[in-house]
């Protein structure tokens, strides 16, 4: 039978449409246990491709016949060996071009919601690491918050649209992926804003991002206007867009909260992130809608795909947002974190400016969840 | 460290670098020893695996430069 390759964007459209996807997953099992692509409906077998080097007889009985059957590896190589091999003994199945390392560099833009005079606000998920960028667009400009380092999918968006990239911002300086933020500016022209207490390190120029600093964006002047918010870094910062939407980088996710500790400091940051969570974003309209920075599990996408929830219901549902302690507040987001993400120090210091690796090697770098949360 | 067999696997992708130690293993009497260099990354946490669950004893493993060596002993 037929073996089909599939793309990234093929496998993104089964996890934003819900449907069902059987993964025969033939990397490592501390791979496949550490990350693996989810789906809302999907099922999953991790048989590493060196134990079917005998043939694939033994694993028949368990992979479905009623629905669609992709075999995922590291790269691709051994995935089309696999898939080959099944498709020799009479199944139709699929592999995944570039394995998950193109699952790793995937972004799908969907729309979040209508600004003031025809504006929009586009979130970039990043479905395999679970980032999230956003395009704030308005009339013939646009803003751009959070981008990762695949800047030519924000270019093009932006020239496919007619339209001109001013600002660009990093919430914060990240340690879980490369961020595309000083590329973009250095290609279109636009200014880049990172938070100062975040930039004390970095050997590059930028526009210092300050609490109440507001852009306009567009003939229709939306408003993008910063809050500071430290806590997960010392300098994260949030946006309020046209009065509608909060951008909170890594200090509130969905379902978890931002943790402390990836730049070595939790014990010192843990009052400013509960001051952040507790006081400064109380003080703001519950009836904006939150578009963080990353997601964590399948489980916050919408139904459309999009990563959003209203403030107040979060102040009702987020257990982060809830522990009346501060003492039980500092041992959650101090004690038993969970492991930190692959390769954060050199991510930090590729974000500074301080090191500038191929693109392999920053692809390398990126393997793996996000993990900037404590749930 | 001495070897029984030598497998130049420097340059191959995946899953070759395993497939190729497969074949070569097979040729080996118990507690022979091949020793295999590759250039691909993904190789390390493979050949690990693959001695573990082949019942084979990873004796040593080295990387000078881009090449990984690995000695692994036939059980």
């Amino acid at each position: 039978m037929t073996v089909n390759m599939w793309k990234a964007a093929d496998v993104a459209r089964k996890v934003i449409d819900n449907k069902e996807l059987f993964i025969l997953d033939v990397r490592n099992a501390d791979a496949f246990e550490d990350w693996k692509i989810e789906g809302h409906q999907f099922d999953y077998l991790n048989i590493p491709y060196f134990e079917l080097l005998d043939g694939v007889e033994e694993i028949l009985p368990r992979i479905p016949t009623d629905k669609d059957v992709l075999v995922v590896c590291a790269k691709e190589g051994s995935s089309v060996m696999v898939a080959e091999m099944l498709s020799d003994a009479g199944l139709t199945v699929g592999y995944l071009e570039g394995g998950m390392k193109s699952w790793s560099m995937y972004l799908e833009p969907i729309k979040v919601g209508d600004l003031a005079d025809g504006g929009e606000l586009y979130q970039f998920v990043r479905l395999g690491k679970g980032c999230l960028s956003y395009m704030v667009v308005s009339g013939d400009e646009a803003a751009i918050i959070d981008a990762v380092r695949f800047t030519e999918v924000f270019t093009k968006f932006a020239e496919e649209k007619n339209i001109t990239i001013k600002h660009v911002f990093d919430t914060h300086l990240h340690a879980d992926h490369i961020s595309g933020g000083r590329a973009i500016a250095a290609a279109t022209g636009a200014t880049y804003y990172l938070p100062p207490k975040d930039a004390e390190e970095v050997v590059y120029d930028y526009t210092p991002l300050e609490d109440g600093l507001t852009v306009k964006v567009g003939t229709s002047q939306i408003n993008v206007g910063a809050v500071y918010s430290p806590g997960h870094t010392i300098g994260s910062t949030s946006f309020v867009v046209d009065g509608k939407y909060l951008l909170t980088g890594d200090i509130l996710f969905i379902d978890s909260i931002g943790r402390p500790d990836l730049a070595g400091l939790a014990e010192d940051w843990v009052a400013d992130l509960r001051e952040s969570l507790y006081v400064r974003y109380r003080a703001l309209a519950e009836d904006l809608i939150v578009c963080p920075a990353h997601f964590m599990i399948i489980d916050e996408l919408n139904e459309d795909g999009t990563v959003a929830k209203r403030l107040g219901d979060l102040f009702a549902e987020n257990h982060g947002l809830n522990v009346e302690d501060e003492k039980v507040f500092r041992s959650m987001v101090t004690d038993n974190l969970p492991p930190q993400p692959h390769a954060y120090q050199e991510i930090r210091h590729v974000n500074m400016g301080k090191i500038m690796p191929t693109d392999e090697e920053q692809t390398e770098m990126e393997i793996g969840p996000n993990r900037c949360a404590v749930r | 460290m001495s070897s029984t067999v030598f497998l130049d696997a420097k340059a191959l992708a995946c899953p070759m670098p395993i497939v190729r130690a497969r074949k070569a293993m097979k040729d080996l009497q118990t507690g022979d020893i091949l020793e295999v260099h590759t250039t691909d990354k993904g190789s390390v946490a493979d050949f690990t695996a693959w001695s573990a669950a082949s019942n084979h004893v990873m004796k040593d493993q080295q990387q000078e430069a881009d090449v990984f060596k690995f000695w692994i002993q036939k059980g």
